[in-house]
């Protein structure tokens, strides 16, 4: 059983402070849906909200088209799991398990036929008698995950719960929620600032930003598409080159930066005169000369030879390093440090969007 | 040699019998790199811990209790007859506090009165408790920092005052023409003065007073260390507040509660000044018989006696009472 949750026309301020700024949105029942954004962005103050433990200084949340103004986290239908996960030290890991089972007065039998199922699920049969302490990081990760599920929730909320994992169990962590999620059939709903999780775990995401929802998509969207500059650049690598923008015609627009005249996709139809940034990844860039307004000359400051590929930075606008990211099978003979190249792109992979605030490194 | 010498050599005797056993197991396990305590401190400075430390666990701690230990094993004698043929060792003041010499009767008088302190001390226990649970709660994880440091102000500064004159206060504002009759009479709730002093309300008032910062410390310490995630993770799964102090915080704070019972329980037993003054003219409390022993009628083996059998006695209710609760000595008084 899921349940959807919509977001309508939601503010949260504290004093003067306004963490989230009139977000407005539709989370499908059954959907993985993430949050993504740098802290402060205002994404854990939306995830509270929705679990009851922030009421909204303007809007309503719905959760399966119920208003659930004035009813609290015990009484709705969601899940929560803690960035800290918050396990219960003193409890033994089926006890956690079945916590929320014994507050609604479940009988014994059931709560321990309950906790061996959840404990198949999240593959950790057989060890409902250890104490929580005597787990290791992913087991108690596994654990938060039972618990939250043993409620039966409607929605699960996850604040950054991959956070305290080392890398490669992150990355296992990823694959195993994301089947977890697809068993149960429920509504996920991820905060995060890592947007490798987003991007592998989603049906779709919201970018966040000092409050405001800049945009919203699935992975591929987001990250071909972005909208916003913020989008752009907190996505992924991105290369920006800010400038004035000099021609635009059938889509494409043609902008004066300080490497000169430079070729983009406008699909946001900026007019010429106006300022825009232009967005080329990484790895749309290539070393070597390619056609005339979209080629540009730099030297390179460094060069990181990562196995798989090999980063060549070089000297970009107001002390950026334009990163150009170089694959095994690209053929070219990667410069020297020191030296003047020139590097290009396919104006098709180039994107041109009005002028705003980028992300922070 | 005198029972009383021997005293004062015991622990001189425990600690030649330490110093040998360390010497013995350092012989066994010999360690190159070690620096003997001398070595590492200088003999000046070393001479002068070695004092220090020795003053004080032989004459602050350890001979005045034993001295007490010991003179509870003998009679009252004047004087002139210490250290005579009368002075035997004997356990008649221990037997004293079951069968009264005088008279040759069930002493239930002195028994009646340990009961009763220890049960009022119980009950003034269990009422801290739910005084200050609420307060540290509160203080720990609910309100604003502003609001805690005026709370603790106004729960410290009180304590400045001097216990008597505090006891004084109480007696004042509980008095049959105290303040409080007189506002009750003054709106009409009552016709005649309600008796506080003489039906123990005072009592009860004064020693749970006496000794709330005492519970409310402990109980502080333990609550303001619980993650907050905790709280929130119990009530999201679905449990309404009373469960969520029922299964998440108290088990978790167990031993700053046991710690902060214990505490206030002991000192409620031994309490003298507020059952003196605030107890009703029947309170026999069992303190106020130890020091009658000791100042009125001088007989300090029968004081130190009555002394011991009732700190035996509460130990071992405490003892108990963490065992009952699964709580460790340890944990108690960390």
């Amino acid at each position: 059983m899921s349940a959807g949750v919509e977001l309508d026309h939601i503010t949260v301020r504290f004093g003067d402070f306004t963490a989230v700024d009139n977000a407005t949105l539709d989370i499908k029942g059954g959907e993985f849906f993430s949050f993504l954004g740098p802290s402060g962005c205002g994404k854990t103050t939306i995830l509270r909200t929705v679990s009851g433990f922030l009421e909204p200084s303007e809007g309503r949340v719905r959760i399966g088209g119920q208003d659930m103004a004035g009813i609290g986290p015990n009484k709705r239908p969601t899940a929560l799991i803690f960035q800290n996960l918050a396990l219960f030290p003193l409890m033994s890991v089926a006890e956690n398990i079945s916590y929320g089972l014994r507050v609604r007065g479940a009988g014994k039998a059931e709560r321990r036929r309950k906790a061996d199922e959840l404990l198949d699920l999240i593959a950790l049969p057989g060890q409902g008698d250890k104490l929580v302490s005597e787990l290791s990081g992913g087991q108690k990760q596994r654990v938060a995950i039972a618990r939250a599920l043993a409620v039966e929730p409607k929605v699960l909320l996850l604040d950054e719960p991959l956070s305290a994992l080392d890398l490669k169990l992150r990355q296992h962590m990823r694959a195993e929620l994301r089947a977890i999620q697809q068993k149960v059939g429920i509504t996920f709903i991820y905060i995060t600032h890592d947007q490798g999780e987003a991007l592998t775990m989603s049906d779709r995401i919201a970018v966040m930003s000092d409050g405001v929802i800049q945009q919203v998509g699935d992975g591929k969207a987001v990250y071909d598409q972005p909208q916003t500059a913020f989008v752009a650049s907190f996505v992924g690598e991105n290369n920006p080159f800010p400038g004035t923008i000099t021609r635009a015609e059938n889509g494409y627009a043609v902008i004066e930066t300080a490497f000169g005249p430079l070729r983009g996709r406008n699909p946001q139809g900026l007019a010429a005169g106006s300022r825009g940034i232009l967005f080329v990844r990484p790895e749309s860039l290539q070393l070597g000369q390619g056609s005339a307004d979209a080629t540009l000359s730099s030297t390179v400051t460094n060069v990181a030879f990562e196995g798989h590929m090999t980063h060549v930075y070089l000297n970009g606008q107001a002390k950026k390093e334009i990163i150009v990211t170089v694959g095994r099978l690209g053929g070219a003979a990667i410069p020297a440090p020191h030296t003047t190249t020139p590097i290009s792109y396919d104006a098709e992979l180039g994107l041109i969007l009005p002028e705003g605030m980028l992300a922070r490194e | 040699m005198s029972s009383r010498a021997i005293v004062f050599i015991i622990p001189v005797i425990v600690i030649a019998i330490f110093w040998l056993m360390a010497r013995r197991e350092a012989r066994r396990n010999p360690d190159p790199t070690r620096k003997s305590f001398f070595e590492r401190n200088g003999k000046a400075l070393g001479i002068v811990f070695i004092a220090l430390v020795a003053f004080w666990t032989l004459f602050l701690v350890a001979l005045p209790y034993l001295y007490m230990v010991v003179e509870s094993f003998h009679p009252a004698l004047p004087p002139t007859k210490r250290g005579g043929p009368d002075d035997v060792l004997t356990v008649a003041q221990y037997s004293s506090f079951v069968i009264n010499p005088i008279g040759d009767q069930v002493n239930w008088l002195h028994m009646k009165a340990l009961v009763f302190s220890i049960l009022v001390s119980m009950a003034v226990t269990f009422l801290n408790f739910c005084i200050c649970y609420p307060l540290a709660f509160y203080m720990a994880q609910a309100g604003t920092a502003q609001k805690v440091r005026l709370l603790m102000l106004g729960l410290i500064v009180p304590y400045w005052v001097n216990e008597i004159l505090r006891a004084f206060s109480l007696r004042l504002l509980l008095a049959s023409k105290g303040l409080i009759n007189q506002a009750l009479m003054g709106i009409g709730i009552t016709d005649a003065p309600i008796d506080f002093l003489g039906n123990n309300t005072g009592l009860y008032v004064g020693l749970s007073y006496a000794y709330l910062l005492v519970m409310m410390f402990p109980l502080y310490n333990a609550i303001e260390s619980l993650d907050k995630n905790q709280i929130e993770a119990a009530r999201d799964l679905g449990a309404p507040w009373w469960r969520i102090h029922w299964d998440v915080v108290i088990p978790y704070a167990k031993p700053g509660i046991a710690s902060g019972c214990t505490m206030v329980f002991m000192l409620s037993v031994g309490s003298l000044a507020a059952p003196q003054f605030l107890g009703g003219p029947r309170v026999l409390w069992f303190t106020a018989i130890i020091y009658d022993f000791f100042f009125q009628s001088f007989n300090w083996p029968r004081g130190a006696a009555y002394a011991f059998i009732m700190l035996v006695v509460c130990i071992a209710l405490v003892m108990g009472m963490l065992r009952l609760f699964k709580v460790s000595l340890g944990e108690a008084i960390k």
